[in-house]
């Protein structure tokens, strides 16, 4: 742990430091950024998820083929100098049906995450806290919402409003941050039992202050795994949703779309697999480096390094 | 303790009113019946139907009437499957799903916890990230690639299994291992997450300063606490577990229970879509009561209150 001690010279004489010298420590978030820099693998998997997220912005644009440009005379040809990725059914590019698939994808991970991190934490660490009655209502909320239909939600969604990609967010948002909410309930009912919880409220701090300053810290290894575990997960309930005719619809397509219709055919022409999936592997692989450095970085406990 | 899951018990009964009743009105907003098929119906017909299942009363005639058999414990005539009560087809394919499931569960946990508990402890080491590798590359693979994968090498490459069927105890290996593999993945990554969190604990220094062995450290002491995250995620993951897969059942071409949630949506076959919810449900109900209890009893810090 680096506390940076910067000498100064309006030291008071005693050599007390003086109050603004105090107050200058690093924040549990600088210091995280430090370690985090010097995990080799976590930078690994940031960069690898920035390229990654770069090419699937720019790359269809500097591509000489359109996602949806059919070319029957060249249907499922392997990769070549032409197609780097080879061609599906329809004689369409893989590398650009990727790259745009790519953008589907990390936006319905994203929005997990997002839904995950915000209403899941929040609504789980309120819960936990205050006990009682309070969580016994929200909780059974909870179970109210996850024992809904999600089939007939969705198809509900789709009658009332179209066929819209818009939609697929709002049907993921809507489920994701149930488990989330579940597990970060039952981290702060066993935090709320410990000595420096007792301390801070002890002192006096609001409770605000105490769940998010004091106990999310404390918790935020099980978060941070449990989001690298959401966003597969719903990367690949986009493809069940487009199934089911919500999500993407041909000829856009997505990697969850690209990976199931890959298998359907992966002895044949087994690229149609290999190149998507490879790509969400190493996209998750990439995600799960990260994760597991912040986890690293921000445990609040750990005084290695 | 007794108390505490009387009370539980109590609450959900107005928790299963709301299911059932928002279910019993959402499936009713979708357009189409369960008459309303390819095949034109002629009137007449359809007429006799509808009122032969009772469909021309008002809806909220309806409703109080499935509420009154419901109180008798029957879930009504489906309307897809002529001649079928939904209580038959639960109890024939119920069944199906819950031997699948509880085998699925068996491996996930075994697999997974092993794994996750030689992660933890051998942390940043080769096992480490060897055990994590096997898990990642679980999320990664999704059960409609994993399914026909270990179909292909399996069985009609070595044929050690037929490709698909429910006949024989053999029958049952390859799709519990697809389904336990996907779920030890998330065990895994979990019970990995939480160990870390428990091991950098003081009472586990204290325990290792009492001369405890390793073992006895990591089961004894440790594992209580590092499952709590695996706990909270089990709860929902097992009814999911046990209600059967989509996917599964129709890669393996099963017959469980899994494929009638998505169908019964589609068919409009409201009384089966209201009995497989109301099934989930109690399981959903059910199961989040036995974490809460078992979450007290992992952490003796916790009281019921």
């Amino acid at each position: 742990m680096s506390v940076s001690l910067s000498p100064s010279a309006d030291r008071l004489p005693t050599g007390i430091p003086a109050p603004e010298d105090l107050e200058e420590g690093t924040s549990l978030w600088k210091d995280a950024w430090h370690r985090l820099a010097k995990n080799r693998l976590a930078v690994f998997g940031g960069s690898v998820l920035i390229i990654l997220a770069v090419a699937c912005i720019v790359g269809p644009w500097l591509s000489p083929y359109g996602y949806e440009d059919n070319n029957l005379n060249n249907t499922f040809s392997p990769p070549s100098g032409a197609h780097w990725l080879g061609t599906d059914q329809l004689g369409r590019d893989l590398l650009v049906r990727l790259l745009v698939g790519g953008r589907i994808s990390i936006g319905v991970g994203l929005c997990a995450t997002f839904v995950a991190l915000t209403i899941g934490v929040v609504y789980g660490a309120v819960a936990g806290f205050f006990g009682g009655k309070i969580d016994s209502l929200m909780m059974r909320i909870v179970d109210i919402m996850y024992a809904l239909p999600f089939t007939i939600f969705v198809i509900l969604l789709m009658v009332f409003f179209g066929r819209d990609i818009w939609l697929l967010f709002l049907a993921i948002g809507a489920v994701e941050w149930l488990t989330m909410a579940r597990i970060v309930r039952g981290q702060i009912m066993s935090l709320k039992k410990m000595e420096f919880i007792e301390a801070a409220r002890s002192i006096g701090l609001g409770k605000r202050r105490i769940i998010f300053r004091h106990m999310i810290p404390n918790i935020l290894g099980p978060i941070i795994v449990y989001t690298t575990l959401t966003i597969p997960a719903v990367m690949l309930l986009e493809a069940f949703l487009s199934f089911l005719g919500l999500g993407v619809q041909p000829p856009l397509s997505s990697w969850g779309v690209l990976i199931k219709d890959g298998a359907e055919k992966m002895e044949e022409y087994p690229w149609l697999l290999m190149f998507p999936g490879v790509v969400f592997s190493l996209t998750l692989f990439s995600l799960n480096f990260l994760g597991d450095g912040l986890r690293d970085a921000l445990d609040v406990r750990s005084s290695k390094d | 303790m007794f108390r505490f899951i009387a009370r539980r018990l109590l609450e959900t009964i107005p928790v299963l009113l709301i299911i059932i009743t928002a279910t019993f009105f959402m499936i009713r907003f979708v357009p189409g019946g369960p008459f309303t098929s390819e095949k034109a119906v002629s009137p007449e017909i359809k007429a006799n139907l509808e009122a032969h299942y009772g469909l021309d009363k008002p809806l909220y005639q309806q409703y109080f009437d499935y509420l009154g058999s419901l109180m008798k414990g029957d879930f009504g005539p489906s309307f897809k499957y002529p001649n079928r009560t939904v209580n038959e087809i639960i109890a024939d394919k119920l069944p199906v799903s819950l031997e699948l499931g509880l085998t699925s569960l068996v491996v996930a946990l075994i697999l997974g916890i092993t794994l996750g508990v030689i992660a933890a402890i051998k942390r940043n080491t080769w096992m480490d990230y060897f055990s994590s590798a096997i898990a990642m590359t679980g999320i990664c693979i999704p059960t409609f690639v994993l399914g026909p994968l270990l179909v292909l090498v399996f069985a009609i490459h070595l044929g050690w299994f037929n490709a698909s069927g429910w006949y024989t105890s053999y029958d049952r290996v390859l799709p519990a291992a697809t389904l336990g593999l996907v779920y030890s993945a998330y065990v895994a990554r979990l019970t990995r997450g939480g160990m870390l969190e428990i091991l950098n604990q003081d009472y586990i220094r204290t325990a290792r300063a009492k001369g405890a062995s390793e073992f006895r450290v990591i089961f004894r002491h440790a594992l209580r606490g590092g499952l709590l995250p695996v706990v909270s995620f089990l709860g929902p993951a097992i009814a999911g577990i046990l209600t059967g897969s989509f996917v599964i059942e129709t890669i393996f071409q099963i017959p469980g229970l899994g494929r009638e949630f998505v169908n019964s949506a589609f068919n409009r076959d409201y009384t089966l879509v209201l009995g497989t919810v109301i099934l989930y449900a109690s399981l959903i109900i059910v199961l989040n009561l036995v974490v809460d209890v078992v979450q007290v009893w992992l952490n003796p810090k916790l009281k019921f209150d």
